[in-house]
């Protein structure tokens, strides 16, 4: 079996180390080609979500990230699974774009086989926690931070969970991706209360994705917003939020004031 | 009828004389007992109906499909064996959902029925293989298409029709259906049309009580191949023994006028 390569540097995508893009010095990829990828390439950012009132609410932005540059600016990385379900995604987009394959011919089987039952958000949950640990356990993980957000219409319940590359599952009312982790779960912690109506989820969600606007530079002002409730699943179209840049410490960050 | 195979008709690798496989012809036969389904090709989509004949009193109705539905836009009846049936409808579940990782696309009815002639005409070819004992009606509306219908026989031919009938009594249906206009036929009106035949040729004294199930792949469901809607489907049931009970009282009235009728002149 051949050597596995050892992992390059994220920053510049498409350039491993030494070897020009085009006058390849040696053919060593055709020779032994990596069959195992450990770096993502093209990356989406936070996603956030919260379960409210009425059911679920889920926002990520609609970029996807070529290393440093802004790639890929009206990208959905939110997707519809069922009437009952949605998956978020951070992290390498192609490989968010094969699970949605696998979703969806999930799905596809569970309409031919009309026996009046759908997969439910725990079911997908489970499934796509299956299918990450099996590629950790391979060395060849899906680059992925995703966020299963659904309404169980059966029980009445909301159900909110992340699954990430490692395969390890958590189940919570606030769940964030990537930067988010960082600066918008302990804003989200502190907000959130499972009761709270629909204004006042987007209300918390997009001073969350504003925050991770000003700090994360992988980021745009552009959104897409999805709930899932007892009446189905709404992906917004994108939309922008407004932002303030006169804050005295951004224009002079050693003010005293 | 047909002679008897006499000797050629042991497997389903050997000709005969004049050019037959008589398994393939026999597994017709299994067919023709069975359970009637009838397809029709309307202007707005494609209706399948099945007369199903009830096994047990305590059978749950809802099990039992003899319609499934493949790659959400397609449906297959079929009439013969059942459990041969699964076997093709399964293949083209995986047909369809190989054609869509491939093409991204939903995969055509026409190339949908190919496959899955492809797929029975392999079954003719092994002597360690027996044919499918069941003819299948496959009915397509790709989002982005035309409605289809097409009929595959135990032999592995698959022919396109605008209406199809499999099973019993269908030379019967089929000129009943030889009526019909159907560049502009509507699937609601098919989908009485096709119960009224199907009650209109089951015979109370030589069949067994049946049940009807009927599906669809219209504009009305966005071309998803689902059942009939539970209203629809007792109108349509009401209709067809309405039209059934006037039938025999008609000719029930005949007869009574033959008796009265003036003796022949001698």
């Amino acid at each position: 079996p051949p050597t596995p390569n050892l992992p390059r540097s994220a920053a510049r995508p498409g350039h491993s180390s030494g070897e020009m893009m085009m006058m390849g010095h040696g053919h060593e990829a055709k020779e032994n080609p990596r069959t195992q990828t450990t770096q993502p390439i093209v990356t989406g950012a936070s996603v956030l979500a919260i379960t409210y009132a009425d059911g679920v609410m889920m926002i990520s932005d609609t970029l996807a990230s070529y290393g440093s540059m802004a790639r890929y600016k009206s990208v959905q990385r939110i997707g519809k699974v069922n009437d009952g379900a949605i998956v978020g995604a951070s992290g390498e987009f192609s490989d968010f774009q094969y699970i949605k394959d696998l979703l969806e011919d999930l799905t596809d089987e569970d309409f031919d086989t009309a026996d009046g039952r759908e997969l439910s958000p725990k079911e997908i949950h489970s499934y796509l926690s299956r299918v990450m640990y099996n590629r950790r356990t391979k060395v060849n993980p899906l680059y992925n931070q995703l966020v299963v957000g659904g309404f169980d219409t059966s029980k009445g319940e909301s159900y909110l969970g992340c699954v990430d590359m490692y395969g390890s599952t958590f189940k919570d009312d606030i769940v964030a991706t990537g930067y988010g982790m960082y600066l918008a779960l302990p804003l989200l912690r502190k907000g959130h209360d499972k009761k709270m109506n629909e204004e006042a989820a987007r209300k918390l969600l997009e001073k969350c994705m504003t925050v991770l606007f000003y700090r994360d530079c992988r980021t745009i002002n552009k959104y897409n917003i999805a709930k899932v409730t007892g009446s189905g699943v709404e992906i917004s179209k994108p939309y922008s939020l407004k932002t303030e840049w006169g804050f005295k410490r951004f224009v002079d960050p050693h003010s005293s004031e | 009828m047909s002679a008897t195979g006499s000797g050629y008709d042991l497997s389903v690798t050997t000709f005969s004389p004049d050019g037959r496989v008589f398994q393939v012809e026999y597994a017709s036969k299994a067919i023709e007992k069975s359970g009637t389904a009838i397809g029709i090709r309307c202007s707005d989509g494609v209706v399948l109906g099945v007369e199903k004949a009830i096994i047990s009193r305590m059978l749950l109705t809802s099990s039992n499909r003899r319609i499934h539905t493949v790659g959400i836009y397609n449906g297959i009846a079929c009439s013969g064996f059942a459990a041969d049936a699964r076997q093709i409808v399964n293949r083209g579940r995986e047909e369809a959902a190989n054609y869509k990782s491939y093409y991204a696309n939903v995969i055509p009815g026409n190339v949908l029925a190919n496959r899955l002639a492809g797929f029975v005409h392999l079954y003719t070819l092994y002597w360690y293989y027996r044919p499918f004992g069941c003819s299948v009606l496959v009915g397509s509306y790709s989002p982005e298409g035309t409605p289809e219908l097409h009929q595959i026989d135990p032999s592995g031919v698959s022919h396109s029709y605008y209406a199809a009938v499999v099973g019993k009594n269908k030379e019967a249906a089929k000129s009943e259906l030889e009526k019909i206009d159907f560049r502009t036929y509507k699937c609601r009106d098919a989908v009485k049309e096709i119960a009224r035949i199907i009650y209109k040729l089951h015979d109370e004294s030589k069949d067994k009580d049946f049940t009807l199930e009927m599906t669809w792949a219209c504009d009305e469901t966005k071309s998803k191949h689902q059942l009939v809607p539970q209203d629809l489907l007792e109108e349509a049931v009401k209709n067809a023994k309405d039209l059934k009970a006037k039938e025999e009282q008609d000719s029930d009235d005949d007869d009574d006028d033959d008796d009265d009728a003036p003796p022949a002149k001698k």
